[in-house]
């Protein structure tokens, strides 16, 4: 249940969330002054009720079941800004039975949506790699859509030493 | 108006009919986030690529939405199956009217 977890879990944390938007509210204004890359106009980072919002948005109310998804991401990543992601998909890519898009999604980043993917038949395996923007240490979910509509996830956990701009 | 730069991607020449076969795609593209700042504090405007296509004689195989998250010069790895000799056409589009392409011939034995 991992990917029912990382909501869970977003909720729970929401107040240590909150404490990390004021104190990065009162750097951005410090940093204004040497220009430094910090945020001024919107939050830090998103909040996971972001994510449940996005989640919802785009899949509804069905279920995302942990499963048939591998995600790999570095453990740790020293800069955030280009984090090597590769999303593969267990399935045999026949017409009966095949990935329909790979979404992927950021907790705790700006927006949560990073990418997503189309696939079918034609690709012969469900994989699709891509270099991403990671905000800060947060949890990482990719989410596939199979043929008969089920979706299926993976959640993998980054920690990020130095913060992306993105 | 756009700094859509140039396209590169890798195809195998040649490949087996049925073989599932490994494509490398990047665009040159600030994709800029949005969310940063320059020296004087004023925000960069956002500029990213939004869409990304590649079609294998005029089907469509892949198709990517991208958004600010994906890293700056964006890059897409993923794979197809050699059906038959033919043309694969790459696409990018960016949120300024900027288009990008880029073709590769494949043959299929």
């Amino acid at each position: 249940m991992r990917s029912l977890d990382i909501t869970k879990k977003g909720i729970h944390d929401i107040h240590g969330i909150l404490d990390i938007h004021f104190a990065s509210r009162r750097r951005a204004l410090s940093a204004l002054a040497v220009g430094a890359c910090l945020l001024v106009v919107r939050p830090a980072t998103a909040t996971p009720d972001e994510l449940i919002v996005a989640l919802r948005e785009t899949f509804g109310e069905r279920p995302i079941r942990p499963g048939k998804v591998k995600l790999d991401l570095p453990r740790l990543a020293e800069s955030g800004n280009v984090v090597p992601v590769t999303v593969s998909v267990d399935s045999p890519m026949t017409e009966r039975d095949y990935v329909k898009s790979i979404h992927l999604f950021a907790e705790k980043n700006n927006l949560p949506r990073i990418f997503e993917v189309q696939l079918g038949p034609y690709n012969g395996k469900a994989v699709v790699s891509s270099r991403v923007r990671l905000a800060i240490t947060q949890q990482v979910l990719a989410v596939a859509v199979l043929g008969d509509d089920t979706l299926w996830s993976a959640a993998a956990e980054i920690e990020v030493t130095v913060s992306s701009c993105g | 108006m756009s700094r859509m730069g140039k396209a590169r991607v890798r195809v195998p020449e040649r490949a087996a009919r049925g073989e599932i076969v490994e494509i490398r795609t990047m665009v040159d593209h600030p994709h800029e986030s949005g969310f940063r700042h320059d020296d004087m504090g004023r925000p960069i405007p956002r500029h990213i690529v939004e869409s990304f296509t590649c079609s294998y004689n005029g089907r469509e195989i892949f198709r990517a939405r991208l958004h600010p998250a994906v890293s700056t010069n964006p890059y897409f790895m993923f794979y197809a199956v050699a059906t038959e000799t033919g043309e694969l056409v790459f696409t990018w589009t960016d949120d300024q009217g900027g288009v990008a392409t880029q073709t590769a011939k494949i043959e299929v034995t």
